[in-house]
C-alpha cells in the first residue's frame, strides 16, 4: 500500500498530493509518469510525475477531478493508502545540452511542465514560460513557475487574471521579436498542444509535446496507448508507455489522438456522476 | 491385481455448458470430470512400458504412474506424481495443447481417440484444491537468493521449483496481480481466476514472495538485482507489444488489439457487472486472427453481448492455428469464421454536418478482400493471395486485432551485454536457459515469442534446474 504523506488543494479542481513509494521516487525523472490504483475494484490510471523527493521516498502527482477515478483519489486524505501505485513508466524528457527553451504549459498540464522547467533552470539554462488557464480561480503554481523561469507569461481565457488570451499569443510575439530556442516544450490540453506545434512550426525549432492517452498497462503490452505520427510521409505507429510520453509535435496526429481519448467518454460521464453522488451520501 | 482396460475407443467426454447458455456467461465452459467419469477414463490407459506421452510433455510428467495411482482411488497420490514434474497441473489440466503433445503420442489413439490425459490432470489437480491443506512446512533455506522477474507460467514455475529446494525466491510482477497471461489473457471461461490465485497461494506457502507493482526495467533493472545480492535472475517478463496491420483505420475508436480488449475484460474485471473499466460491448465484432488468443476475444466479444462475432483469417481452417477444440466451442456458441479472408481497411464514421457528433471516428465496417492459397512458402505453408475484385464490407463496429506480438524493449534496453535475436527475443543457451550475461536466464514468451504455457513452463524449469546447479557447485 502506498500512503498519502500530504494532500493539498491547489483549486475547486486540481489538487495535489505526495504519496509515498520509495522505489518510484528513486528513480524518477521529468517527464515520466506513473500508474496508479485507488482500491482494489479501481481502473488504472496513467499521471505524468510532477515531482518527487528521493529523500523522503515520495512522488508528487497533480490531479484534476475530471472523472470517477480522480473523484475517488480527491477523496483519500493524508495517512490514506492507494492500493497500486507503480513506476516511474514511459522515457524521461530529454534535456541533456539545452542551453535556451520555452516552456508551454496549460491547466493541470503546468504540474508536469513544472518540473521540467525546475531541472533547465537547475541545469543553468535560460527558460521563457508560458502557462495559461481558463480563468484566474484555476491558476497554480505561479509562484514555483516565476522561480524556475527567467520570463514569465501567465495567460487566461477570459482575462480575469494576467493577460487575456491562450498561451499561443505570447509565444507567437517571442518568435516574432526573434527569440529562438533550441526546443519548445509543450504540455496541456491537446488542442492546445496542437496550436502550439503550428505557432512554432514556422520556425523549424524543435517542438515537443507530452501525450497522456487511455492507457491500461503502462509497460508495452495492451497497445491501448497507441498514437500515429507522421514520419517522411509514412504513418508510423508508437506506444505512448515504451516510446514515450514525449513525442516530436510536427509528427503527431492531434485529431486521431483527440478521437480515441473519447472513446469512452458516455461511460465515463456515468461513472463520474455515480462516484459523486456516492461520495456526497458519504458526506452526508 | 491387474485392473480391466476400458477398450472403449472414445474419450469419455467431458461434460460443458450448452453452447447457447454459455455463449452469455463467463462461467467455466468444460465442467470436468465426475469421479466416475475419471475411473472410467483412467481405465483407457494401458499402462505401457514405452511411456510415448511422457517425452511427449514438455516437463514429462510421469503420466501413466499418476494415472495408475487415479485408478487406485489415490487421489491425492496422483497430485503428489504430477506435482514432481509440474508447479500448475490445475492450469495445465485446462489450456495445455494435448492432443498436439502427450495425447498425440499415446498408443489408443492408434485406434480410436488418445486417453484424455489432460481431463484426468485436470480432475486430480481440482481434487486436491478442493480437499488438501496448503503445504504449512516451508523448505530449510540453503542461502541463495534468486530473483524471478514476472509471474506468469514461467517465472512461477521457476520460482515454485526453487522454493522447494530452499532458495529464497522474490518474484516480481509489473501488474497489480499475480499470474501474467493466465490473469490479463486467458479468460474466466477457460481457466477461473480463483485456480491462478490458489497456484500463487502455494507458491507463497513455499515461502515465495511476491512483489508486484515492480517493472523490472524501469522501477529496478536486472543490475540492480544482481548488486542487491540475488545471485541469479530468471526473466520470465512474457510477450510484448501487439502487433498490428498497418492498414487504414487502426486509429478509429473500437480498434483493439487482443491484449487489450482481454486485459480489460480479464484483470480490470470490465466482465463484471457495473465495472470500474470500461469496454466495447455489444454490436458486431470482428476478430482479425487465427490463434488461441483470436479465439479468446471472439469468445469474450460474444460473453459481454455481441449479437455477430467474425473470425477473420487470411488462410484456411487447415492453417488456423487454434487447438481445434477451442474453434469447436467457438463454432458451437455461434461465431461464424470467414476464412480465406483479409482485411484491407477499417472504415470509420464521418457526419460532414457535424463535427461534435460522438460517433464520428467509430468504426462501421470492416473492408475485406477474399484469398486463395498459392504455392507453399519456405516453411511449407501455402501462401494466401488476393483475389483481385473480390472486395467486400463486413458490417461490424468492433474489431479486434489477434496478430501476434513482439517482444518487450524495458528489460533488453535497460541491460547491458543481453543479447536479443534478431525479432527482440532474449537469446539463451537451449541446455541451460542462461542468457548472454553470466547469472541471468531467460524463458516463456520473451525468448520465444508467443507461444503456449506448457512450453514458458518448461522454461522456467530448465532454468530453476540450471539455477540450482550454478548455485550449489
Amino acid at each position: 500500500m502506498y500512503r498519502i504523506v500530504n494532500k493539498k488543494s491547489l483549486n475547486s479542481t486540481v489538487t495535489l498530493m505526495d504519496i509515498e513509494a520509495p522505489f518510484v521516487a528513486a528513480k524518477a525523472q521529468p517527464g515520466q509518469f506513473i500508474i496508479l490504483r485507488v482500491d482494489e475494484e479501481g481502473e488504472r490510471i496513467p499521471l505524468t510525475v510532477a515531482g518527487y523527493d528521493r529523500a523522503a521516498g515520495t512522488v508528487r502527482i497533480i490531479f484534476q477531478i475530471v472523472g470517477a477515478t480522480t473523484a475517488a483519489l480527491n477523496a483519500r486524505n493524508t495517512g490514506d493508502c492507494l492500493q497500486d501505485f507503480v513506476g516511474p513508466l514511459g522515457k524521461p524528457t530529454k534535456l541533456d545540452g539545452l542551453k535556451k527553451v520555452c516552456i508551454v504549459g496549460g491547466g493541470v498540464g503546468c504540474a508536469i511542465a513544472l518540473p521540467i522547467a525546475q531541472a533547465l533552470h537547475d541545469a543553468g539554462c535560460v527558460v521563457s514560460g508560458v502557462i495559461g488557464f481558463r480563468n484566474k480561480d484555476l491558476v497554480i503554481l505561479e509562484n514555483e513557475f516565476r522561480t524556475a523561469c527567467n520570463s514569465l507569461a501567465v495567460m487566461t481565457d477570459d482575462g480575469s487574471y494576467g493577460e487575456k488570451g491562450n498561451v499561443c499569443a505570447p509565444l507567437q510575439q517571442l518568435l516574432d521579436a526573434g527569440e529562438t530556442f533550441d526546443e519548445v516544450i509543450t504540455i496541456g490540453p491537446l488542442i492546445m498542444m496542437k496550436f502550439v506545434v503550428e505557432t512554432v512550426r514556422p520556425t523549424g525549432m524543435p517542438c515537443t509535446v507530452s501525450m497522456n492517452p487511455i492507457m491500461i498497462d503502462g509497460t508495452g503490452m495492451c497497445g491501448g496507448c497507441r498514437l500515429t505520427l507522421n514520419r517522411d510521409g509514412q504513418r508510423v505507429m508508437k506506444f505512448a508507455c515504451v516510446d514515450g510520453p514525449d513525442f516530436n509535435g510536427y509528427e503527431i496526429d492531434f485529431d486521431e489522438a483527440a478521437s480515441r481519448g473519447g472513446m469512452y467518454r458516455d461511460f465515463e460521464r456515468h461513472a463520474y456522476e455515480k462516484t459523486c453522488n456516492l461520495l456526497n451520501k458519504e458526506v452526508r | 491385481m491387474a485392473a480391466k482396460v476400458n477398450m472403449t475407443p472414445n474419450k469419455t467426454p467431458m461434460p460443458t455448458q450448452e453452447p447457447a447458455l454459455r455463449a452469455r456467461n463467463f462461467e467455466e465452459v468444460a465442467q470436468g470430470y465426475t469421479q466416475e467419469m475419471a475411473l472410467g477414463e483412467a481405465a483407457r490407459c494401458l499402462n505401457c512400458k514405452a511411456m510415448p506421452c511422457v517425452s511427449g510433455c514438455p516437463v514429462n510428467v510421469h503420466i501413466p504412474a499418476f494415472i495408475a495411482r487415479l485408478r487406485e482411488g489415490d487421489f491425492e497420490g496422483a497430485y503428489q506424481v504430477i506435482q514432481q514434474s509440474s508447479t500448475l497441473p490445475a492450469v495445465c489440466g485446462r489450456v495445455c495443447p494435448q492432443e498436439t503433445q502427450c495425447e498425440a503420442r499415446c498408443v489408443r489413439g492408434k485406434n480410436g481417440q488418445p486417453v484424455g490425459i489432460g481431463r484426468l490432470e485436470r480432475f486430480v489437480a481440482d481434487w486436491h484444491n478442493a480437499h488438501a491443506q496448503l503445504p504449512c512446512e516451508k523448505p530449510v533455506p540453503n542461502g541463495h537468493k534468486v530473483a524471478v522477474v514476472g509471474s506468469g507460467p514461467s517465472g512461477l514455475t521457476c520460482a515454485g521449483d526453487l522454493a522447494k529446494k530452499g532458495y529464497a525466491v522474490t518474484v516480481f510482477e509489473a501488474l497489480h496481480t499475480a499470474g501474467g497471461v493466465l490473469v490479463y489473457g486467458i479468460p474466466e471461461f477457460r481457466l477461473p481466476k480463483f485456480i491462478v490465485q490458489k497456484e500463487v497461494d502455494n507458491l507463497k506457502a513455499l515461502g515465495v514472495e511476491l512483489r508486484t507493482n515492480m517493472v523490472i526495467g524501469k522501477t529496478l533493472t536486472v543490475d540492480e538485482l544482481l548488486a542487491q545480492g540475488y545471485e541469479a535472475v530468471f526473466i520470465g517478463s512474457g510477450a510484448g507489444l501487439p502487433n498490428f496491420m498497418n492498414i487504414p483505420g487502426e486509429g478509429l475508436k473500437g480498434v483493439y488489439s487482443a491484449n487489450e480488449f482481454l486485459t480489460r475484460s480479464n484483470l480490470m474485471k470490465a466482465y463484471q457487472e457495473d465495472p470500474a473499466t470500461p469496454i466495447s460491448k455489444g454490436g458486431c465484432v470482428a476478430v482479425v486472427g487465427g490463434g488461441n488468443v483470436a479465439m479468446d476475444a471472439a469468445r469474450t466479444a460474444l460473453r459481454l453481448g455481441a449479437r455477430k462475432v467474425y473470425i477473420v483469417y487470411r488462410r484456411s481452417m487447415e492453417e488456423l492455428p487454434a487447438r481445434q477444440e477451442e474453434v469447436e466451442h467457438a463454432r458451437e456458441e455461434g461465431i461464424e469464421f470467414r476464412l480465406l479472408t483479409n482485411p484491407t481497411e477499417i472504415l470509420g464514421y464521418f457526419n460532414p454536418d457535424d463535427r461534435r457528433d460522438e460517433r464520428n471516428g467509430c468504426v462501421m465496417g470492416l473492408k475485406c478482400q477474399k484469398m486463395e492459397l498459392g504455392e507453399p512458402d519456405e516453411r511449407g505453408r501455402r501462401r494466401p493471395v488476393a483475389i483481385q475484385g473480390s472486395d467486400f464490407i463486413l458490417d461490424v463496429n468492433t474489431v479486434i486485432m489477434a496478430i501476434g506480438t513482439s517482444p518487450n524493449p524495458l528489460i533488453k534496453s535497460t541491460t547491458q551485454g543481453l543479447e536479443v535475436n534478431r525479432h527482440g527475443g532474449i537469446v539463451v543457451c537451449e541446455e541451460t536457459g542462461e542468457t548472454s550475461r553470466k547469472g541471468v536466464y531467460a524463458g516463456g514468451d520473451a525468448v520465444t515469442g508467443a507461444a503456449t504455457v506448457i512450453s514458458a513452463m518448461g522454461a522456467g524449469k530448465l532454468a530453476a534446474k540450471s539455477i540450482d546447479e550454478a548455485l550449489s557447485r
